[in-house]
């Protein structure tokens, strides 16, 4: 009963108080969601020293699910330490942000709703990683795809959160149409969707080709590349990224929670999960590498120039994700996850602390509204700066340093195709990172105010039930990545996956311990001048932003609209479909199926009968005599038919 | 066993007739208790059934591919006889008839105000006739319950329709017609082949290939009016938009399903040398019907009008994975249109339930419903996502296991049926959007009532059901296994085999 404690609490959150919130009032139902994840974290954290620590592995089976032909699977639960990691991130976020949501949520009038969402997400995301299938992780997919739907649109009067969140689920239904196809292709080659027969079968299909789309493939390759359209999806990758900025309509907790910390990083779970079978596939692993670092370089530059809060930190999130994934084309597949696991801290936080810069400012999330709070709320500062210290990778001074300069090292280290590509992008997404980020921390905090007198006088921190979280997650935020690091790529990370990664002796990490001086160098360089720039820029109070945004107006609007993917689709996707659709009906349907079909043969038939009426002149010999003539034309017929046998 | 030697089918048809016969009989000069009671009784019965066919189904035995509850006596001459029974194709079939009009009963309480009694024989007359269509296993029964069926639903719509209703009636009946009609030859012709009427015989007769080929036309011809698959497609929209709730439900609950029921208990079986050869026309049709019907249900204005295009997508889905050949897409076709009809069933009564408080179909005359309808909002949004598919629900299983079936037998099948996939969530949450969400800033809207208990009670076993086939689908797919088995394995494994080469893993991958 154990792990299913882990799962099925907050689904019972979520049921309780999705059916009887109004009955339960705000007050229980907070508390009872909330506590349930709580309780729900901290077996996670059992679980975790018993999985991860202790190397135990279990398996769970619940109820059988559906049995069809030789396709056979099972709601049932696969603990190794992969998952364990992930039931710790999800449930200690998810229980922060429960908590944290009690005070930014305060003074809306739908808390049970907006706690049910909440508890409904935790469960589908915990359904996704604890799964031992395909299909389950399947419906964990579309589960946290669904609960992320109804919390981007949880304002549902807002037109432009109702926007989003059909965006967001479509964007994402994009994603899932690869991964289905890769779960038939999967199913096709081994014969199961199950990961432990996968994994163990893979290897006999090492040479196997498969024809797709009619023309014959590197089967694994297929299966690689099919799945990863899916996670692309999930995890906002290049193509697929534009929900995720827009995902920002929902109310901050679920930014922190769902689109940083946990949901987003379920593709890059599903690429780790899927090692064994990727391993055996370099050409996908490049495409990942290639994918991840264009993401990284990409979603960093926009973030640059973004004014609204929320956005800059979605567009670092995006950005993030690219390096956990070329981290995974190189296969760093721990270094990817030891970022995905300081990144869900350090990224939660620097959500929960905008969030906390929200509430203080009045719902206000244009930084250029803002400046000069840092004495107004000291604690969310000072979370923030940690936060900050964490992402940009200030060495020793916070966990974004051990896992991201690892990934770095990583890339220059592969000799994998693509790595070279990563390696240069990734040190430049790091300079990126550095700016933007002190850049936030410059425009809200610091400098002269820009709010109105009100709203600055007013501002003040939240209540303790959003500043404990806070301090929580920036303990996790400066220390897990020192405290992780041996376990997660150094040398006790055999024992420490235990088979639930692919990590040999000698591989790409070992390697990445042995770089030169000057590529570990690399990224502090970056990171510095980053920050460098940000302070000419933003801590003068000079107008070079501005001067410089004036001489290069082309690439600021660039970048502004974020290199204009989103008129792109309007253009290519959106609007042709409603076109082809109001053709289809209009001409289609009514003008030629109609109108050769049913109404076409109605008047045809309105203008026969006119001229058979004539005929019926009403005289019984007129009658009489087509009667004769026809009986002969019959008889005549059946005579010379006759005739011939 | 002693529900074997019962005369189970039998009953459950003539239960219905012996409810309209007493609905006949009620007469009471205040009006209003007469209805009262002629809905009482109308719902008795059709509750009546429903537990007749649980009985049915947990006394039918899942192991053996034969038919079951069979009854036979002689009827017209030597060759046509009053023969009926199910197997696991049809059984579930039967039960989801069952099931539905107890529902439809309870929609109409309020909504269906004139000439009341008739309406309520004319439900029971179909209930009878349905299960007949899927329970005769004489060819010439199951053309009389087939196209009996085609009477009731024509007066409902033509009735008890909205204002183009006439139109729409003579639509429906003409196209459903004038496919039945070649399908009426073609059973003359089997008969004259055969010498049989006796369904089972005939699924084990082998017709000459060249005959072959005319006769599944024919049949062709009619189940796919039935369906409807593109381009035949286009009576449904009408006949969903004028048909009364009730009517609509049954529509898309039951007589839809009778086209893909017909495929599999005629086209399959008796001639699958034809079903080779035409496999081809149907994929085509079905990926043309998915994309097409999809976008069309994009740029609806009218509720109804959506959601009975999004059922010809839908409906593309169970023609793919009738002819894919395996077992996973003939399982998943079934389960398809259970779940559809469930689905779609329950969707046209949230349309209901709006159209009673507001009377227009129009989506733009809606908007911002979960401010004041929070119960309602729910319960649209949960069947949406039945419909989109979403995994827990019943819908993502049927779809599933057909695009499984389909990737095994050709790529191109599951690459172009799965884009309804995305363009579903498209629909799908684009009607919610415009329905559900937003600001609440019309008046009449905003004077909307939440749901009422009677409309909760009918809400909940839909519900129960979209959920309970969605997380432990086996207690419907377990039926199926034998038949569907049996049918591959007789039909499609030695004649032809390269159905079943397509299907095993092995032999689709080369080295």
């Amino acid at each position: 009963m154990f792990f299913e404690s882990i799962v099925f609490l907050p689904l019972i959150g979520f049921l309780v108080v999705g059916m009887f919130g109004r009955q339960l009032g705000d007050q229980t139902s907070q508390i009872l969601t909330s506590l349930l994840v709580s309780i729900a974290a901290l077996l996670s954290w059992f679980a975790f020293a018993d999985v991860a620590l202790g190397g135990n592995k279990h398996t769970v089976h619940v109820l059988d699910w559906v049995n069809s032909g030789t396709l056979s699977f099972s709601w049932a639960f696969k603990i190794d330490t992969l998952t364990a990691v992930m039931l710790v991130v999800v449930n200690s976020v998810s229980a922060l942000v429960h908590w944290y949501s009690m005070g930014y949520m305060s003074e809306d009038p739908d808390k049970p709703r907006f706690f049910a969402y909440l508890s409904l997400f935790t469960f589908a995301m915990l359904m996704l990683v604890t799964s031992d299938n395909l299909v389950q992780m399947f419906f964990g997919w579309e589960g946290v795809g669904l609960a992320s739907y109804l919390l981007i649109g949880f304002w549902f009067k807002k037109p432009s959160a109702n926007a989003a969140a059909i965006k967001a689920f479509v964007v994402n239904r994009v994603g899932d149409f690869g991964f289905a196809l890769g779960i038939y292709g999967v199913f096709l080659l081994t014969g199961s969707v199950e990961f432990d027969v996968i994994f163990a079968s893979i290897a006999n299909y090492e040479q196997t080709e498969i024809v797709f789309l009619g023309s014959q493939y590197h089967a694994i390759t297929v299966i690689c590349l099919l799945l990863f359209i899916g996670a692309m999806g999930k995890s906002a990758q290049l193509g697929l990224h534009t929900w995720l900025p827009d995902a920002m309509e929902g109310p901050t907790p679920v930014s922190a929670l769902i689109h940083a910390a946990t949901m987003v990083t379920a593709g890059v779970f599903l690429v780790a999960r899927f090692s064994p079978v990727f391993e055996f596939s370099p050409f996908a692993l490049t495409v990942v590498t290639y994918v991840g670092a264009a993401t990284a370089l990409f979603a960093a530059s926009v973030g640059l120039v973004q004014n609204d809060i929320k956005r800059v930190i979605a567009y670092s999130t995006c950005s993030q994700l690219g390096y956990m994934f070329f981290a995974l084309g190189v296969s760093a597949y721990g270094a990817a996850i030891f970022h995905l696991f300081t990144h869900a801290f350090f990224k939660a936080l620097l959500f929960l602390g905008a969030g906390s810069v929200i509430h203080a400012m009045h719902h206000e999330q244009d930084m250029r509204k803002m400046g000069g709070i840092y004495k107004k709320i000291p604690i969310t500062y000072i979370v923030m700066i940690i936060g900050t210290l964490a992402i940009t990778g200030v060495p020793y001074l916070g966990s974004g340093f051990f896992s991201k300069d690892m990934i770095i090292e990583a890339a220059y280290a592969a000799d994998r195709q693509g790595a070279e590509f990563a390696f240069v992008l990734s040190i430049l997404a790091a300079l990126m990172t550095s700016f933007y980020s002190w850049r936030l921390i410059f425009m809200t905090f610091h400098g002269k105010t820009r709010a109105d007198d009100h709203t600055f006088d007013h501002a003040h921190e939240g209540p303790w039930t959003m500043v404990i979280p806070l301090l929580i997650l920036a303990v996790g935020a400066f220390g897990a990545g020192a405290f992780f690091y041996d376990a997660f790529v150094g040398d006790g990370r055999f024992a420490f996956w235990n088979g639930s990664l692919i990590t040999t002796a000698g591989d790409v990490l070992d390697a990445a311990h042995h770089v030169p001086f000057a590529v570990k160098a690399a990224p502090f360089i970056a990171m510095f001048l980053g920050l460098f720039i940000a302070i000419m820029f933003y801590m003068r109070g000079s107008d070079i932003a501005q001067r410089t945004a004036k001489t290069w107006d082309g690439l600021y609007a660039f970048l502004l609209n974020k290199w204009y993917f989103d008129e792109l689709y309007n253009l290519i996707f959106i609007r042709p479909a409603f076109w082809l659709g109001r053709m289809f009906w209009k001409r289609g349907d009514e003008d030629t199926i109609d109108g050769f079909g049913p109404n076409g043969v109605s008047s045809l038939v309105a203008n026969v009968a006119g001229r058979v009426r004539k005929l019926q002149t009403g005289y019984v010999y007129h009658y009489a005599f087509a009667m004769i003539i026809g009986l002969a034309v019959v008889v005549t017929w059946f005579m010379t038919q006759s005739g011939t046998h | 066993m002693f529900l074997d030697s019962f005369p189970m089918l039998t009953l459950m048809m003539l239960a219905p007739i012996v409810g309209s016969l007493v609905i006949l009989m009620i007469n009471h000069k205040d009006q209003d208790i007469a209805d009262r009671n002629i809905r009482s009784v109308a719902l008795l019965t059709t509750i009546t059934v429903f537990v007749m066919s649980i009985f049915l189904w947990v006394g039918f035995d899942n192991n053996t591919a034969d038919f079951q509850f069979v009854e036979k006596h002689d009827w017209i001459g030597d060759s046509i006889s009053y023969y009926i029974g199910v197997d696991g194709i049809s059984v579930l079939f039967v039960v989801l008839t069952a099931f539905l009009m107890p529902i439809v009963v309870l929609s109409s309480w309020e909504a269906i105000a004139t000439r009341v009694k008739e309406y309520m024989i004319a439900f029971l007359i179909l209930e009878t006739l349905m299960i007949g269509v899927f329970s005769a296993l004489d060819i010439f029964l199951f053309y009389v319950f087939f196209e009996g069926g085609l009477i009731p639903m024509y007066l409902l719509i033509g009735v008890w329709g909205g204002a183009n209703r006439i139109y729409a009636s003579f639509k429906f009946f003409l196209y459903t017609l004038l496919g039945s009609v070649l399908m009426l030859v073609a059973v003359l012709y089997m008969y004259m082949q055969a010498g049989t009427t006796d369904i089972p015989v005939l699924m084990n007769y082998d017709f000459a290939p060249g005959v072959q080929t005319w006769l599944w036309l024919a049949f062709f011809a009619s189940f796919a009016v039935k369906m409807p698959m593109w381009p035949v497609h286009t009576w449904l929209p009408d006949a969903h938009v004028q048909a009364p709730t009730g009517g609509s439900v049954i529509l898309a609950g039951v007589l839809l399903k009778m086209g893909g029921y017909g495929f599999l208990r005629f086209s399959l079986p008796m001639f699958p040398d034809a079903t080779h050869e035409f496999a081809w026309l149907v994929f085509a049709l079905s990926i043309i019907a998915i994309i097409y019907t999809s976008l069309v249900a994009l740029v609806q204005e009218d509720i109804k009008k959506l959601i009975a295009y999004s059922s010809v997508a839908h409906m593309g889905f169970v023609t793919i994975g009738i002819f894919v050949l395996n077992p996973n897409g003939i399982e998943g076709a079934i389960f398809t249109m259970l779940s559809h009809g469930v689905v779609s069933g329950a969707l046209f009564l949230t349309v209901g339930v709006i159209y009673d408080r507001l009377h227009t179909r129009e989506i733009s005359r809606y908007g911002g419903l979960a401010n004041n309808m929070k119960m309602y909002a729910v319960i649209f949004v949960l069947f949406s996502m039945a419909s989109i598919g979403l995994p827990g629900t019943s819908g993502f299983i049927g779809e599933f296991l057909v695009l499984n079936g389909s990737f095994a037998y050709n790529s191109w099948i599951a690459f172009f049926a799965a884009f309804g996939v995305i363009l579903g969530a498209a629909y799908m949450l684009y009607l919610v959007r415009r329905l559900i969400y937003g600001p609440l800033d019309k008046d009449d809207v905003k004077a909307m009532p939440d749901l009422s208990l009677r409309e909760k009670i009918i809400f909940a076993p839909l519900v129960a059901v979209v959920l309970w086939m969605g997380i432990y689908p086996n207690s419907f797919l377990d039926p199926l296994h034998a038949t569907v088995e049996n049918l591959i394995e007789t039909r499609f494994s030695n004649n032809v085999g390269h159905a079943a080469q397509d299907v095993t893993p092995d032999a689709a991958v080369g080295r």
